[in-house]
Formats: structure tokens, sequence, C-alpha cells
């Protein structure tokens, strides 16, 4: 059952009766989607949103250690900002500090390249262009083991890509509100 | 004197906690202010009554004498990364429930932006009939709505988290929550402007800013009582906190409440952004994690006496404090001075609003020896704020955000206090 499906029933119990008379003066002017293509951004789990363009992971290699291994250590490792890579049993070791990665932690690797494209690199975000972005999802997806090698990423195959640990995520136990 | 309870205010709890009414009833006794007051001196005209003062500003500013009352925030874990963090309220100087707009707390994950408003759009979209964008001038004639509510991000309290207690203070442990009253458009307006397509059922909202902050949130929730708000306390929205225009989600975890709110995407499913997924979820002992945390949970903690707050000696004393629920009113606080024996309940500052600070305060007579201050609050759905223990017996001690668990200080000899598990 995914998380939404849960969430299902409370929702629409909550959604029966809005309370909403009030009425506006209807000032919105109308938007068509090609105005706002530049801002439409976000990639749904399903792969809705990702756009043209492919990527490996031996490309992807290339651009973190330029762009990205001076905040994010070699490979991922981490320092000084998060560690992309590895923390694999760590999770399930309450003894140990838990170490949350992108390999580790992350349910939908369609997530890595929705944050990547908006986000990063962290002083320079948007400025990667789509097959780059797809080789550095192709790139820590090979490093935490996740694909292989020669694994091209792209708008079939990474919706595809399931996550270690994809199942990893639970309801909360009290009401959502 | 110590330690005699001279006031005429019965005792409501061990450790010299007194009645709440007391504090309104006019019960505590002139014997026992006096005892503590300042001695006798000789009053003569000062300098600012023997001529005249400043001209006016146009925008105010504190006294001069009270520039120790300031936001402060932890240097990022990279120094090429400033404007990466939070800065937090200083909630031991503060009284009220309201949060001055230059003190609430401030969350960025890329940084504050610079934005003017005449080039700032918000757009709705996606599973709509009428995908629509809007100028700041356009939602500013919109009927408008104001309510005071609290924000408190996700990470609020995660030293608490810690295996061994920081010596830290109150800012430094809650600073990451305030209160404003904040003015806008209810989004269930915008939303119907733009017509809902049934198979909606969360509203993507995304920030303008460097990281493209962005949430999922319950259509439900969008429908109910959110607004696109322009003003915080009267005034627009200070840029730390969205200008020109923010989500508020009242109740909700922080970063749900998006700032410099720029789209808003009707959507079927969750999109699982980074913080919603990597962050802003508890991981649990078992190695599960809780998902969609959306209501902060029932919460207080006591602002004065605290550290850097202390008491120059044995007297009357009020401890005062703040309360909050995502999920509604607060309905009591309750007050310990010997760590969680025995409870006093505090009265409640009016008005206590629903997702709202609510102030709390309650006398207490200290005797000088050591004590154990600790508040606990209960909401009107009847949710009690947990003990540490408990929260750790629920969820372990890695979960990082959503930490509601008692906070005690402990009161010295000296009068100071300071952090410290029980
Ligand atoms: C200047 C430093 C810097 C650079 C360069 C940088 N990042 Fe980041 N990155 C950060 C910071 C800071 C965060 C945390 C952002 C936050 O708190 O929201 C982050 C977060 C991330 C995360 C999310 C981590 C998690 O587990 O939540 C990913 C993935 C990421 N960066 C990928 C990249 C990639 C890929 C590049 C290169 C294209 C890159 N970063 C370049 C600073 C940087």
């Amino acid at each position: 059952m995914s998380m939404f499906e849960w969430l299902a029933p409370a929702l629409l119990l909550l959604f029966a009766g809005p309370l909403h008379a009030a009425e506006g003066p209807g000032l919105g002017a109308p938007a068509n989607e090609a105005d706002i293509a530049a801002w439409n951004i976000e990639i749904q789990p399903d792969g809705k949103g990702l756009p043209a363009g492919r990527g490996l992971a031996a490309e992807g290699e290339k651009i973190f250690a330029e762009k990205c291994q001076r905040c994010h250590g070699e490979k991922g490792g981490g320092k000084p900002n998060d560690q992309l890579v590895g923390g694999f049993g760590t999770l399930s070791a309450p003894e140990k500090p838990a170490v949350k990665t992108v390999g580790s932690f992350w349910p939908y690797a369609t997530t890595l390249f929705d944050y990547t494209r908006r986000a990063m690199p962290w002083d320079a975000p948007r400025s990667l262009s789509n097959p780059e972005v797809y080789a550095l999802v192709a790139f820590l997806l090979r490093e935490n083991g996740v694909i292989g090698a020669d694994d091209a990423m792209d708008a079939d195959t990474l919706p595809r890509v399931v996550m270690p640990n994809r199942d990893g995520f639970i309801p909360f136990p009290r009401k959502p509100f | 004197m110590s330690g005699q309870n001279t006031s005429g205010a019965p005792p409501a709890a061990g450790g010299g906690l007194l009645d709440r009414r007391a504090l309104f009833e006019g019960a505590l006794g002139a014997g026992l202010l006096s005892a503590s007051g300042a001695a006798a001196e000789t009053l003569g005209d000062p300098v600012w009554t023997q001529k005249p003062g400043a001209n006016f500003t146009p925008y105010g500013q504190p006294s001069r004498f009270e520039s120790k009352v300031k936001r402060v925030w932890a240097p990022p874990a990279n120094p090429a990364t400033p404007g990466i963090g939070a800065s937090r309220t200083p909630h031991q100087f503060l009284d009220g429930a309201i949060t001055p707009n230059s003190l609430h707390f401030e969350r960025a994950h890329g940084g504050i932006p610079d934005i003017d408003p005449e080039q700032h759009r918000l757009v709705i979209h996606g599973l709509v009939k009428r995908p629509l964008v809007f100028t700041m001038e356009a939602l500013s004639r919109y009927p408008m709505k104001s309510r005071i509510a609290f924000i408190e991000c996700g990470g609020n309290g995660g030293s608490l988290s810690q295996p061994v207690a920081q010596n830290v203070d109150a800012q430094a442990i809650r600073g990451l929550v305030s209160c404003a009253e904040w003015t806008g458009v209810p989004l269930s307006i915008l939303l119907d402007e733009a017509g809902v397509d049934p198979a909606a059922k969360f509203v993507f909202a995304e920030g303008a800013d460097s990281a493209g902050m962005s949430r999922s949130i319950p259509l439900a929730k969008a429908m109910d009582d959110a607004l696109v708000c322009l003003y915080q306390n009267g005034e627009r929205i200070r840029p730390g906190n969205g200008y020109p225009v923010r989500l508020l989600a009242p109740g909700f975890e922080g970063n749900m409440n998006v700032k410099w709110l720029r789209r808003l995407k009707l959507v079927a499913s969750p999109v699982m952004t980074k913080d919603e997924t990597s962050k802003y979820t508890v991981l649990l002992d078992s190695g599960k994690t809780w998902q969609f945390i959306w209501p902060i949970e029932v919460n207080s903690f006591i602002t004065r006496p605290s550290p850097g707050i202390g008491m120059p000696g044995p007297g009357l004393f009020e401890i005062s404090g703040l309360a909050w629920s995502g999920a509604g009113q607060i309905k009591t606080v309750e007050v310990s001075a010997d760590g969680g024996k025995s409870w006093a309940p505090a009265a409640l500052q009016d008005p206590v609003l629903p997702k709202a600070l609510t102030r709390f305060r309650i006398p207490w007579k200290w005797d000088g020896g050591p004590a154990l201050l600790q508040s606990r609050s209960t909401d009107a759905a009847g949710n009690l704020q947990p003990s540490r223990a408990a929260m750790i017996a629920e969820r372990g001690l890695r979960g990082q955000f959503h930490v509601n668990c008692i906070l005690t200080w402990a009161i010295g000899a000296n009068g100071e206090a300071s952090n410290v598990y029980v």
C-alpha cells in the first residue's frame, strides 16, 4: 500500500464539508502552460514531469567532481554538507547514529532529479542542463549500488528505479489533523 | 523568611508553587513582597527629564538598552553556505504571546531572497479548470482574513534528542517557534476561482527562493483554514518570513507554511519532495520512518526563569512560559517545581486561541533550595505533552524532528537555571 492510500480515507472525510462561502473579485489572469513552463519543474514519483534527455553515471562522475564534490565530498562521501552515498544498515541500528543518504534513506529516485535540478549546486541552482541532471542522478544511484554502471537514466528508466528504503516510510500513528 | 509562605496564597504543589489565582486576586501579601523589595533610595531628576528627548524616527527601533534581545543562529556547517539554517526567537526576554516581527524565527534553505513584489507572481495550476496567475497587486484586492497563529519549525527542540543535556538556553532549545497575527486571502477563494478538479487531493506549494523549497499540502487543509498571507503583525511580511507572500497552514509543521510562495499546483498525490522525505520525517528505532507528521503536537516550556534569567535570591517569583498545539486550543498547563513529582495548574493568559502561542503564569515562592522546573500542556483534543522518557520510549532518539517533550530547568543555589534531563 502506498503512503497515499492510507492517508486517503482521512483526507476524504475532512474534505466532505469545507466552509468557504466567501468570493473573490476574480483578478487571477488566465495562465497558459507555455507561459509557466519554466516554473513547472516538480517531478512526481510516477515520473510525471521528467524532461527529455538521458545521462550515464560515467558522465555524472565528472560533473560531480567539478560541481558538487567541494561541498559533498569525494564521490558523495559527505562533509561539509550532506553525505549522499552509503549509510546502509544504520537505520535499524538504534545504538549507532543514523546515516541517512540518498541510497540508504530516500524513498524515490525521482526526488533526486527534482531536488538536484531545482536546488543544486547550492550556489548556482537551475544552472544544470537536463542531461547533466540525469547523469548526476545516475552517478549517485550507481555509487549507492542502486543501478548498474551502464544503466542510463531518462524519463523512462528513472521512475522504475526502486530505492532500497522505498517501503521504509510509515504513517504517523496519530490522526493526520 | 525563606520557605515560609507569608503570602496568604495557598500552596498548589510541592517546591513552593502557589495557587494561580493569587496572581489576579491580590492574595499575595504585602509582607512578602516588601521583604525582597529594594532598599529606599533618594530620587532625583535624571538627565532625560531635564532636557527634551530625540526627534521621531521613520521606522522604530527598540531602546538601546535592549540590545541583548536579538535572534541568534548557529554558523552553517559549510562557511560557503551562509543563509542555510535558522535564526531563533529570544523567548527568555519576551512576554505576552505575539512575537515582534524583528524577532520572529526564520528558517531558510537557500538564504533569504530579495524579491521585487512588482515582478513576483503566484501561479495556480495543475488539476484545475482555469490555471491562473496573480500579481501581488491583484492579491491585495481580495477579501482578507486575519488570524493569530504560531509557526514552529519541524526541527524545534532537536537538541533535546542529544543523549546528554546541552548547556544552552531557551532560545537555543525552543527558539524555532514564534507567533504573529497573519493577514491574507483565504486560499479556498483562490482555489475556487481556479476551479479544483475532483481528482486533486494535494496542493504542491513552492517558493521562489533559490532552494525552491516545496511541500505537498493536503487539499482538505488548503480549503479549510489556509491563508495566502501578505501581512505579519500589521505590516507587510518580513523578507525572512516570506516577503511578499507566504502560505499559512495554521498548526502545521513550519516549512509547510511555504515562504516566498510562487506556485500552487493541484496534484493527485504527494510530490515527495526532498523536504518531505529526506528531511522533516522521523526515523524510529525500528528503522521505519514516520512521514507526513503535519500538525505540530502539543508543547510548552518555561521562559522565565530559564538559563540567563535567574533569581537574585529567595522570594516570590512568577514562573511564565508558552504553550501551543497544532490540534487547537491549549486547555491546561501544569507546572512542577519538583521535577514532575507534583503539578499545579497555571493560569492561562487570555485570549487562548487555537493554534496560537498561549502564555501561562503561576506564582512561585523560591526558598533558595534546588528545584526542577517543568511545564506540561494538554490541548483541547486531550493530547498531553509527553515526558522526555515517554517520547524516547515511543520513537527513540534519532528522530530529529517534532520533539515536543517536557523541558526541565534545574535551579541551582545561586538562582541560575540550566537545562537538565530528569
Ligand atoms: C556550495 C555547497 C554545495 C554545492 C557545490 C552542492 N551542494 Fe548539494 N547541498 C548543499 C547544502 C547546503 C545542502 C542542504 C540544503 C538544505 O538544507 O536544504 C545540500 C543538499 C543536497 C542534497 C540533499 C541531501 C539530503 O540527503 O537531503 C543533494 C542530493 C545534493 N545536495 C546534491 C548535490 C549535487 C548533485 C551537487 C552538484 C551538482 C551539489 N549538491 C552541489 C550544498 C552544496
